[in-house]
């Protein structure tokens, strides 16, 4: 089985076989991170431009670990050292960056959409790494990816979203990506922070963080992000922790076992206390691991299409 | 010189509906005799209408010409051209220019870019506020003086409730009309199309109707308070609507237009991220799509205006949020508008109060077809059959979100002052 598109935009755009297939790709990657030589050579001779446009350590560096991981060629073009400061339009740095002949261009852009332009534009994979408030698939899948290591399965889990589900890429691939394999969803954060027609997505939606948590498997927290105190999203870091934040109490309504996930970067003690962070129901580190197998899994399936095995 | 459109269906409602000759003598209409009735000299000049609509020219209440100062988009020649090949003898041009239409010398300049070009006439609309600014009021009488027929701060609202209540009081007095952008932008909030379900998939900030209704109940009320003569620009919500139709039952004088993506688009049509359906306001959702229908069925919407904003890939070939809005309109907005008829929403003579009657009479022009009458004619096909190509149309720009739709019916002849402008 193969992709069926050449590009991973977004989770609407992948069947369930689909996340199913890159899941299981992924899972066979791990291994490689751990091993005291981690590099395979299937991707020699490839060549994957990271274009950010938008200002990142974690997710950046988790696709060029990858990326090298698996011998391809990768070069970092952030956009302070691109030429879209100077003025050159999204379409011309596409245009560019395809007479170039990269295989894949990962991006990253404060536009929702961007990365569905480039992909019109040019002959490569484009894999998107976080567009404005619209999508940000790695992230999805490596949730699942993690969901399914710790929990076995996907189908049949509970999984709570809290915070600012509006402004969230991950929250919305997740809400798309976990419904379509299987699992039921429950959003909960202040109302200024649910997007309009939340109820039509699939999934519960609660204002109060106690009910969503309440049977859940799976905890996930969304990072707030402080200078949307500014949009007047909420009034204060305080009140918001103690109505949205996780703690041990809040999670005890949890279902036993229930894991607590975060994107990152996290502000402890303000969606979470360190005590959740740091205890034996937080997966957030592995989070970070299956983000380097998640997307060597799609380096691979977009790159290379042989089986890994074979190396 | 004598001119004759003979076995033409002419549709001038309130005056004459049927098969008639109409006769124009030197640029005016002479008579309008039923169909055959009256022997046409040999020496005139024969115009056949078999099969045809003929009707009084289309006028445009709402168009960008970009000229001054953005020549690149479209020029007051380009521009008047789509318009006659649209089927319209006369648009409005918006003052958004650069430098904006807030002076007699730059309303005098795009009288005169529109008497050389020669197409559809071309009345000039000035400023509310100098350069747009929302600050200070033009000089309302001069500009008149220079050609002006209305004010607006279009792409802009006039924010300062008071300076709009100076605006209308100030522009009554020289019996000008004022055309209001309304929109609150404290509400849009950097939204960039329609808030509802299509943008909260894609990602996308959204604008609320409320946003524009809040601002037409503001300048319904300010009109009530002074007199003033107010027309809506662009009516996108039922709660627009509902505020304009309670407004004219309390004899407001107000009036207001809409656009042909308005009732033929909903916010689907953004999918993909496609530029060319951004617009402001937004294409809304399909309950706004009929409403908007329903509204120029009983006529709380008076017009069909295009908001015709040529752009180039400079500005839309570019990220969705970044890019600018707007749409060309002039040569799509016959045909969408006819599909109203096909559908049993508006009668054929609706249709041309929509687009040519109520456009006039807004504008305190008579164009019935009677005798002492400017010969501004549109003749019609309805039933023609055309794929819409942008580059093939006569704008210099091709932003248009209706690109390879098939559509049905267009403007075969356009007559100016009794002359062919297009068409013939």
């Amino acid at each position: 089985m193969k992709l069926r598109n050449k590009d991973i935009l977004d989770i609407e755009s992948l069947s369930a076989e689909e996340i199913g297939l890159i899941l299981d790709t992924a899972e066979r990657m791990r291994e490689i991170s751990q091993r005291p030589v981690k590099k395979v050579p299937t991707l020699r001779g490839k060549t994957i431009i990271l274009f950010f446009h938008e200002p990142s350590t974690r997710t950046k560096t988790s696709f060029d670990i990858a990326a090298k991981r698996m011998s391809a060629d990768s070069i970092s073009m952030a956009a302070s050292s691109s030429s879209l400061v100077k003025g050159e339009t999204l379409a011309d740095t596409a245009l560019t960056l395809e007479a170039m002949n990269p295989d894949i261009i990962v991006m990253r852009h404060s536009s929702a959409g961007a990365p569905h332009m480039m992909a019109q534009r040019v002959k490569a994979s484009v894999i998107n790494g976080g567009d404005g408030m619209h999508a940000h698939p790695t992230q999805a899948l490596l949730d699942m990816l993690t969901i399914r290591e710790k929990l076995g399965t996907i189908a049949g889990k509970r999984v709570a979203i809290i915070g600012d589900i509006a402004h969230s890429r991950v929250a919305r691939s997740n809400i798309n990506g976990l419904i379509k394999m299987g699992a039921s969803v429950v959003v909960s954060g202040p109302p200024t922070m649910l997007p309009f027609g939340v109820e039509h997505l699939g999934c519960d939606v609660t204002g109060s963080a106690d009910e969503a948590v309440e049977g859940a498997d799976v905890v996930m927290m969304l990072r707030i992000q402080k200078e949307r105190q500014e949009n007047f999203l909420f009034s204060s870091v305080r009140e918001y922790s103690r109505n949205y934040g996780m703690t041990r109490e809040r999670l005890m309504r949890a279902n036993e076992g229930a894991i607590v996930m975060h994107p990152g970067p996290m502000n402890r003690g303000v969606e979470l206390t360190s005590e959740i962070a740091d205890g034996p129901w937080s997966v957030i580190l592995d989070q970070v691991t299956n983000g380097v197998a998640a997307r060597m899994a799609l380096f691979y399936l977009l790159a290379g299409g042989r089986d890994a095995d074979s190396d | 010189m004598l001119t004759v459109i003979k076995n033409g269906k002419v549709v001038d409602p309130g005056n004459v509906v049927g098969h008639y000759d109409v006769w124009i003598m030197d640029g005016s209409v002479d008579e309008v005799v039923p169909s055959g009735e009256k022997a046409i000299p040999v020496d005139a000049e024969v115009i056949d209408a078999e099969g045809l609509l003929v009707v009084p020219g289309l006028i445009d209440v709402h168009v960008h010409l970009r000229e001054p100062g953005e020549e690149y988009k479209e020029t007051i020649e380009t521009g008047a051209l789509s318009a006659a090949a649209g089927g319209f003898t006369a648009v409005c041009a918006m003052p958004n220019t650069k430098p904006v239409n807030d002076t007699p010398e730059v309303t005098s300049f795009i009288v005169k870019q529109a008497r050389e070009a020669g197409y559809a006439k071309v009345y000039p609309v000035a400023a509310i506020t100098g350069g747009l600014s929302g600050a200070s009021l033009c000089e309302y009488g001069e500009l008149k003086r220079a050609g002006a027929v209305a004010i607006s701060d279009d792409g802009r609202p006039v924010e300062d409730g008071q300076i709009m209540r100076r605006a209308m009081e100030y522009a009554k007095g020289f019996q000008m009309l004022i055309i209001s952008h309304c929109e609150e932008l404290s509400l849009v909030a950097g939204g960039c199309m329609n808030e509802g379900l299509t943008a909260t998939h894609m990602g996308l900030a959204g604008i609320p109707n409320i946003s524009e209704s809040m601002m037409v109940i503001r300048d319904i009320s300010l009109a009530e308070l002074t007199g003033a003569h107010l027309h809506v620009a662009h009516v996108s919500t039922p709660e627009s609507i509902e505020a304009i139709r309670e407004a004219k039952k309390r004899g407001v004088s107000v009036t207001a237009e809409t656009a042909p993506h308005y009732f033929t688009l909903t916010d689907e049509a953004v999918k993909g991220y496609n530029t060319n359906a951004k617009m402001n306001p937004p294409l809304r959702t399909e309950k706004d799509r009929q409403a908007v229908r329903a509204a120029l069925a009983d006529g709380t919407l008076d017009v069909i205006a295009t908001d015709h904003a040529p752009h180039s890939i400079l500005e839309k070939d570019l990220e969705f949020n970044r890019a600018m809005n707007g749409i060309i309109g002039l040569e799509t907005s016959l045909p969408l508008s006819l599909e109203l008829v096909r559908d049993g929403v508006l009668t054929l003579e609706q249709l041309v109060t929509r687009m040519s009657k109520k456009p006039a009479q807004i504008l305190g022009l008579d164009n019935s077809l009677t005798q002492g009458n400017t010969a501004d004619i549109t003749l019609i096909d309805e039933h023609a059959e055309w794929t819409a190509v942008a580059s093939e149309m006569h704008s210099k720009s091709t932003n248009t979100p209706f690109e390879g739709w098939a559509l049905k019916g267009r403007a075969v002849q356009t007559i100016v002052d009794g002359k062919t402008v297009y068409g013939g």
